[in-house]
């Protein structure tokens, strides 16, 4: 049963060291405020899960708070490299950071598997690359009525997932629209859902077959006006190019971004 | 008829890319080079192309080149926006992608491709954004194209990581894989065109721009790339390509 709270309480009732945690979003509808928020309160030793780690998890692996890392593709979009994400990698700076690498077909098939409650997701994928060597949880399976081999996917079930809606309403029933990405499959793959959005509304402004997450499923539901930005919110503000393309140089120098991250995110008050 | 306007090499393989796309083809595109050349197309001879981007989006029709691949406009335009298992589930691995357009940090003889890693995987020299949708789009379009500029430190003997395969090692390795799509058909470069050739299916220089040489192209590539008999001079940009393009691009500009 959800109930609604601030993001500062969310994250200190919900949010422990070490857990496995999807903070999911396609490029649109990213929840930043809330992976500030986990930073300010300094968890640390997570494994984070994301499609595209983005600029939020290059702020929270260059930060500290991760100890591991399942992705499938970890580029500043249309800009070029993550840099805290690959000083991780490359250096082990600040911390050495586990990594688990998908594509994306084969994170959406795990994804799937785990909302459905099942071991594993299937998929015609992996073929002749390196990417199944590299992660030997990549496996596979033949099929029982054809013969044929499929790649498998080991279900992602995080411990905790966040995601970020433009409404919910009265009752904490979510609605996203847009590009939804996997939102709805980590949603409900996770042991522990949290929700941020735009704004509480009287009655949801969807159609009848929108993507709504109803209030039974999330255990929490948390205002957060502007909660996806730099990153957006469709119909609410639209992405900040420009941050995008500055975040380079910032990201790119490890006094800078510390300097950056203190005045823009563990110093701002909640 | 000759076009006295400069052009770029950049331009120029813009251009001899979008010209390999059709009216009505369904093209996956990536973000970038990829980009840029299928709405080039989209704005000259293939005003009816469906673009698919990875984020759902299918069917975009941006008015400018988006910077990720999930930016609004792609999604206010399209026909329809799916969710990510729906887009790699039913759309791309059910085969119904005519065109995946893919680039990558470096390409081998076979046309397979890595995006992954520069040095060795667990202590890398530099580390690539890794494989996104790239590995089952080159398995499951119906054929892809791949662009990139070419140096002997793209177009490379040996792959640091295979992220994406393309022929394999040649020789039908690919068709006796599970990978539906008959892979990579053209390999478009700053300074021409190569398609894998014959039972070997080793990419071979099949076209080169007008103000390049087949030997330049040879220099300019890691292994001993051979040059096709009848190697093809391709077209420069026309006026009215270069047009649209620059047109498309100071659009975009002005958007940032």
């Amino acid at each position: 049963m959800t109930e609604l709270m601030s993001l500062p309480e969310a994250v200190s009732r919900f949010i422990r060291d070490g857990q496995s945690l999807a903070l999911e979003g396609f490029t649109h509808l990213i929840p930043f405020a809330a992976g500030h928020e986990i930073i300010r309160q300094r968890r640390t030793g997570l494994h984070l899960i994301r499609m595209t780690p983005d600029i939020l998890y290059d702020q929270m692996i260059g930060v500290g708070c991760a100890a591991a890392l399942t992705f499938s593709w970890g580029g500043n979009p249309g800009v070029g490299s993550l840099y805290r994400l690959r000083d991780a990698i490359e250096n082990r700076w600040p911390r050495e950071l586990t990594i688990v690498e998908h594509t994306h077909a084969g994170m959406a098939a795990a994804y799937t598997a785990g909302a459905s409650r099942l071991p594993f997701g299937v998929l015609r994928g992996y073929i002749d690359n390196d990417l199944a060597r590299i992660n030997p949880s990549v496996k596979s399976v033949t099929c029982p009525y054809t013969g044929e081999v499929l790649a498998t996917v080991p279900a992602l079930n995080p411990d905790v997932t966040i995601i970020h809606a433009q409404q919910a309403d009265a009752a904490g029933n979510v609605l996203l629209r847009g590009i939804i990405g996997a939102q709805k499959e980590a949603a409900l793959a996770a042991h522990l859902l949290i929700v941020t959005v735009e704004e509480i509304v009287e009655r949801l402004d969807g159609h009848m077959n929108s993507v709504v997450l109803p209030h039974w499923v999330i255990s929490a539901v948390v205002p957060a006006p502007r909660g996806a930005y730099p990153a957006y919110a469709q119909g609410y503000y639209a992405r900040d190019n420009s941050f995008y393309q500055a975040w380079d140089p910032i990201s790119k120098d490890r006094d800078r971004f510390a300097a950056w991250m203190n005045e823009h995110v563990i110093t701002v008050p909640t | 008829m000759s076009v006295e306007v400069p052009w770029t090499q950049d331009e120029m393989m813009t251009v001899a890319a979008s010209r390999l796309l059709w009216d009505r083809c369904v093209c996956f595109v990536g973000i970038g080079l990829p980009s840029a050349v299928a709405n080039l197309a989209r704005y000259s001879h293939a005003p009816n192309i469906v673009l698919i981007y990875e984020s759902g989006t299918i069917g975009a029709r941006p008015s400018v080149l988006p910077l990720s691949i999930g930016d609004g406009e792609l999604a206010e335009t399209a026909a329809a926006v799916v969710s990510l298992p729906e887009i790699f589930s039913y759309w791309l691995q059910a085969g119904r992608v005519d065109v995946g357009f893919l680039g990558a940090a470096q390409i081998d003889r076979f046309a397979n491709l890595n995006s992954t890693v520069i040095g060795d995987y667990r202590r890398p020299r530099t580390r690539l954004p890794g494989a996104g949708g790239a590995p089952e789009i080159a398995a499951h379009a119906r054929q892809t194209f791949v662009i990139l500029r070419q140096s002997p430190r793209s177009f490379v003997a040996e792959l640091d990581f295979r992220t994406s395969a393309g022929f394999s090692d040649g020789y039908g390795a690919r068709a006796r894989s599970p990978a539906r799509g008959a892979g990579p058909q053209a390999v478009i470069t700053d300074f021409g065109i190569l398609k894998p050739i014959g039972a070997s299916e080793e990419l071979q220089l099949t076209g080169h721009f007008v103000n390049v040489t087949p030997q330049q192209a040879v220099d300019a590539t890691g292994w001993p790339l051979k040059v096709t008999d009848n190697v093809e001079i391709i077209p420069a940009p026309t006026l009215e390509e270069l047009r649209v393009l620059r047109e498309m691009h100071a659009r975009t500009r002005g958007s940032r």
